[in-house]
This record gives structure tokens, sequence and C-alpha cells, in this order.
């Protein structure tokens, strides 16, 4: 089957414009295999269904946007805590900065060396999560970083890991156009947490694919800050064991554009899957979309879905959201909220809530709101002397806490939360 | 205390005339109570009074101590000491009880120029207000309002009260929906606040809220004014015969 020509022209334009890093032979098969899928899916265009809403050229075209770097004048997140810290400078590992990557219960090698080694788990998990994400779906972004990227970490976790691993991405460059890949493999019954924070690049792709085994748990949290020019297309692609759990929170800030794809494969018994998001964005070059698959294929698998954004000023919010349970899947619990607080009436928030379900014995619900503050209640905390402002803030926080509240380390939530106050109240003056 | 002269309020919806000429003179340490026929005003009255958008004063004015409360924005009538406790509080999810009564003391420490209170004295205090009105620990941790029953969200603005301590206190309908008990527990509390200068303007449709209230002066307002105004007796004569002999005296 052959594309249409724009399509053609523009996959070939960025597919030739792009050379395949260097390594072992499986890997640059896996590369090539890659590269023969996004030509024979192209590119995303404005005009395809799945991205109706967010335009995809800037994340296709074959040169990246500038964006500029802001300057650190505030502590990063998630320094007040005992963390390995991974950094990545542009896309690029930086290892003066990085700690020590050993320690007790996980193996972490940097991508760039694994893609030249034989490590028998890597070579059977590269592109492999991503390349069966692309059911019923295309994603063919996911694609290409799995054809480009040039670094990133593999992390085998075989216990219970003492501290959190940070991926800490530093962006410093004005042109930098970054592709990671992570892989992270969970031995039965082991435990990670997984943080992420940073700008990255200008342009920013990353792939994550996480096998998460019987029994095992990933906690997955991402502050995506801050720069106001940057871009970034992420996917997350993870399949659960019996009884294993995965939680993810995403918080985004500022950003041109950022869309997430979370892609999880519920496979195991008993699983639990939580995905959630909170995301503020002030301003008419603000579009951040969050774009989420969820498939139960087995019995008694839990799902969560819980994505809150607050938008001022002209800034536009996206949400698509599917909960697929496929025959068989019963006692099946999917549950799948999206909700905007729209601060004036520039912005908006475009959201499609699907639900898809061949099993007759599961509970599964969605749905899906946009609104202004509530006046009432904010008259009722004015009449007792907080100012409009506080108060304001105040109800903007209490829309997000539901999305906060999924966020299984207390005090990561409350850092976090100081973050978010520290952002509205920049946006005061 | 409060100066409410020719007070004319409409709707701003609609072109409704509400208040037609209210006059009430509130001095220091005194309690007043509004009684009146459903849709008298009375409500509004304590809305205009707090601040609430939806309503045009088209004439007269409220003083509260000399101050126009009618330029002030309701945040800074609540700094300047008034404090409506509402007919139908309002829940607030996601806003923690605690969370919202420390930022409401501080923020009115703060507008008269006053230092914020620590988490420790907050706490203290606190615990020590809530006792007195059997609020638990529970109620305090949950979010504003939300789950609590009919009684425990009037017992929770009795709190807010105490905590505030305003100089002009307006209490709306705050009987409504209480069993006996809850009642005595909530006049408890504003018995506790009554002070030489602190006043009370006790909104209710009924006299058995005065019994544990005793108030000083009572009006009786219909159609937008205030049309009688007596001692004590006056409630008890509008439980005995209701307003209709009233309104046919003054028509």
């Amino acid at each position: 089957m052959t594309l249409p020509k724009l399509r053609q022209d523009a996959t070939a334009a960025r597919l030739d414009a792009t050379a395949l890093p260097d390594g072992a032979g499986w890997a640059m098969d896996a590369r090539r295999d890659a590269v023969a899928r996004i030509a024979a899916m192209g590119l995303p265009q404005r005009r395809d269904e799945y991205w109706r809403y967010t335009d995809p050229a800037s994340l296709v075209s074959v040169e990246a946007d500038a964006a500029a770097a802001m300057q650190d004048t505030e502590t990063p997140v998630f320094d007040g805590f005992d963390r390995l810290r991974i950094v990545f400078v542009d896309g690029v590992f930086d290892a003066e900065a990085s700690d020590n990557l050993l320690l007790s219960g996980i193996e972490i090698v940097r991508l760039a060396e694994a893609m030249q080694k034989d490590i028998h788990w890597v070579k059977e998990l590269y592109g492999t999560l991503e390349a069966r994400g692309q059911k019923p779906v295309e994603r063919a972004l996911a694609t290409l970083n799995t054809a480009f990227a040039t670094d990133g970490v593999v992390i085998r976790v075989t216990g219970k890991v003492a501290k959190p691993v940070n991926l800490v991405y530093l962006h410093r460059d004005a042109g930098s156009d970054a592709m990671l890949h992570t892989l992270v493999r969970l031995e039965r019954d082991a435990e990670l947490t997984l943080l992420e924070n940073g700008a990255a690049a200008a342009r920013f792709s990353s792939v994550l694919e996480a096998e998460i085994g019987d029994g095992a748990r990933l906690h997955h949290v991402r502050v995506q800050g801050r720069d106001h020019e940057r871009r970034a297309v992420t996917h997350c692609f993870a399949s659960l064991g019996d009884e294993s759990h995965f939680k993810s929170f995403t918080l985004t800030l500022n950003g041109k554009l950022t869309r997430n794809e979370c892609v999880i494969e519920l496979t195991g018994n008993d699983a639990v899957a939580h995905v959630a998001g909170a995301a503020l964005g002030d301003g008419p070059d603000f579009l951040q979309d969050d774009t989420v698959f969820v498939t139960h294929d087995a019995l008694a698998c839990e799902s969560r879905q819980v994505f809150k954004k607050v938008l001022r000023n002209g800034a536009t919010g996206v949400f698509q959201g599917k909960i697929l349970v496929k025959p068989g899947a019963q006692k099946t619990d999917g549950y799948q909220i999206s909700q905007s607080l729209l601060l004036d009436d520039d912005s908006q928030f475009l959201a499609k809530p699907e639900l898809e379900i061949y099993a007759d014995d599961v509970v599964c619900s969605h749905g899906s709101t946009s609104g202004a503050i509530d006046e009432t209640a904010l008259f009722y905390l004015r009449s007792r002397g907080v100012p409009t402002q506080d108060a304001t803030d105040l109800l903007v926080l209490a829309f997000l806490a539901e999305a906060l509240d999924e966020i299984a380390d207390a005090q990561i939530a409350d850092d976090l939360r100081g973050r978010l106050e520290g952002w509205l109240a920049r946006r005061r003056r | 205390m409060l100066e409410i002269k020719g007070l004319q309020v409409k709707l701003e919806a609609e072109d409704k005339e509400i208040l037609k000429g209210v006059d009430l003179s509130i001095g220091a340490g005194e309690v007043h109570a509004i009684m009146g026929p459903n849709g008298s005003g009375k409500s509004t009255l304590s809305y205009v009074l707090a601040g609430r958008e939806g309503y045009v004063v088209t004439d007269g004015t409220a003083t509260l101590e000399g101050q126009d409360l009618l330029a002030l924005e309701p945040e800074e009538r609540a700094a300047a000491g008034l404090f409506l406790a509402f007919q139908y509080p309002v829940e607030i999810p996601g806003v923690g009880n605690m969370t919202f009564l420390r930022t409401a003391v501080n923020a009115q420490r703060k507008a008269r120029g006053e230092e914020e209170l620590s988490a420790a004295a907050f706490l203290k205090l606190v615990r020590e207000q809530a006792k007195a009105l059997k609020i638990d620990a529970d109620m305090l941790k949950r979010p504003v309002n939300v789950g609590f029953s009919g009684g425990e969200k009037k017992r929770n603005e009795i709190l807010q009260m105490a905590m505030l301590e305003p100089r002009m206190c307006i209490l709306d309908e705050t009987d409504s929906g209480l069993d006996v008990d809850a009642m005595k527990l909530v006049s408890d509390g504003v018995n506790a606040l009554r002070s030489a200068g602190r006043s009370f303007l006790v909104i209710t449709h009924y006299q058995r809220l005065l019994d544990h209230i005793a108030p000083d002066f009572v009006h009786i307002m219909a159609d937008g004014r205030i049309i009688k105004t007596g001692g004590p007796e006056l409630a008890l004569e509008v439980e005995h015969n209701g307003y209709a002999d009233i309104l046919a005296e003054v028509a």
C-alpha cells in the first residue's frame, strides 16, 4: 500500500535527514525494522483522526523549532529527595553530573552502551512494546524514536530499590532536538520509583517501555517543565503481569506543545494500572494533550485514568482516552475522568473519552467535564476574608486534588503541591 | 455598630426591587432579630451586607462602625469585622476544613496589619473552639462541609465565627435544618461569643431560636421593609398569631 504523496514526502524527508545511530547487529536490525514500519505507516498529519486536536507538524518537521532555555532560578523538582540522578543535557547523558549507577537490586546501563552489547532482555524488549502498541492506532512518532533514539537508559530491577531513580533532563541549547529511549524491566515482586523532570530540549521525544513482572510495582512521577517554547512528545508503553501495579502521574507546566501518550496492556490477572495527570496552561501558546489507551486483556484488572487541566488566557487542553475491554476480560474495573477548569472564555478543552467493551461482567465508567470557577464557593471563601486571588488559587488546587491523590508517595505529592502553589503565585503579578 | 439607612436593592438579573428602604441601627453588644414571612427580603439583606454579587443597591447606605460597607469587597467587609453565617453553607471539595480556617484567619489578620498566627497557636485555638462545638478531629480534616449533616454544617459556621472573632455577626436562618439538640449546641456557641463589643443580627422564621439566643430587639420585615420593631415579646406575638395581625395593623 502506498501512502498519499504529501505524507510520503514528509516521511521521506524526515527519514532521510536522520542518521541511524551505531549499534550491534541486533540493534541495527531493530532500528531498520522501525524505519521500515515508519515508511509503511507514514508520519502523522493534522487530518489524521488521532491528531484531530493537536497539530503534529512541529513534531514531524525535519528541523526542530528553536526554544529558549530558561535560566535555572528555582530549586529543581525532587531536589529534596534522596535519589539516584541520571542526567541528560539536551538529550546527551552527562556522566559527571549523574550519580554512580551502581545500586543494590537494580542494574542500570546507558542505552548507547547497551545497544552495542548483547544483553538478552534488552534485545527482547527494545521496540517490542512500542511495536505492539501500534494497534489499533498507529503511533509513528514512537516508532521514529525506536529507529533514531541516541540515548537513554535500560533499567532492570530485581528487588526493592532503596531510593528512586530520577531521570533529569536539562535543556541548555535553544536548537536541541533530542530523542531518548528508556527500558524498564521489573522482575517478579520488584519495586521501583521512577522520577522524570526537566524541559529536556527544544524538541524532545521520549519513549518508555516498561515490562512489569508478576507482583512487581512501578511508580512513575514526571514533571514536565518549564521552558515556554519547548515541544515534547512522549510515549509510555507498559505491560503488566499478574497482580502487578503501575502508577503514573505527570504534571505539565508551560511548554508550547506537549503530547503525552500512554499505552497500557493489562495482560496479567488482578493487575492495577493508574495513569493520572495535572496540567496548568497559561496563554494561547500552550497546548497540552493526554492521549491514553488502556487495554484490559486479563481477569479482574483495575484501571484508572484521572486527568485535570487548568487553562487560562487562551490555553488549550486535549484529552483522548480509551478503555478497551477484550473478550474474556471479565471482572474488569475501569474508570476514566477528564476535567478542565477554564478560567476564562478564551481557553478551551477538547476531549474524546471512549469505552469499547467486549466482555459482559465488567464495571466501567467515564466522565468528562469543562467548567468555570464555582462562584458560590468563591463568594463563600471571600466572605471569610480570603482575597479573590487566594480564593481562586485554593479552588484551582482543590480541582487538581483528585489527580494529585494518585501519587503514591505523600512527600512527593506535597512537593508537587508546593510547585503548583508557586506557579500560581508567580502568575499573580 | 451597624447602621442601615433607606437601603433599596434590586436584583441585577431582573428589574425586581427586593429591599424598598430598610432602616436598621444596631448598637455595640446588642442582639437584634429579624423575623418575617417568606420572600420579605431577610436573606437578601444579609447577602447585600456581605457583598454577594447579583444585587444592585439603588439607594441608601450601610456602614459598619462608620465605614461604608457597600464600597468594600466581600473579603474587605470580613476583615472589617462582618461575618455572615450562611443559611446554606457551601461545600468545597478538595479544600480541607483546617486549611480553609487557617487561610481565612490569617488573611484577615494580614488585612488588618496583624501578625499571622503560627501553626501551633492556630491548632491550639481551633481545638479549643471545636471541642466546645463538639466538632471532632475528623470533621476538621474533611473537605469544607462535604458530607456534613445539616447540623454539622451549622456548627462549622459557628466554629468559623468563633475563630474569626467578628464584631458584627449575621446569622441567616441558622436554625433551619437543626434538631433540638443541635439548636441548643449552636445557640450555646453563639451565646459564648456574646460580648459588649460584638453585635448580632439573627434572621429567623421561628421564635424557638430566640428562646436560646435572647434578643434585645425584634424587627418584623415584610415586602422589603422593616414594618415593626419591639422587644422579645414581639417574637412571641408572631409565634402565637402569625404575621397576619401585624401586617393588617401596619397596612
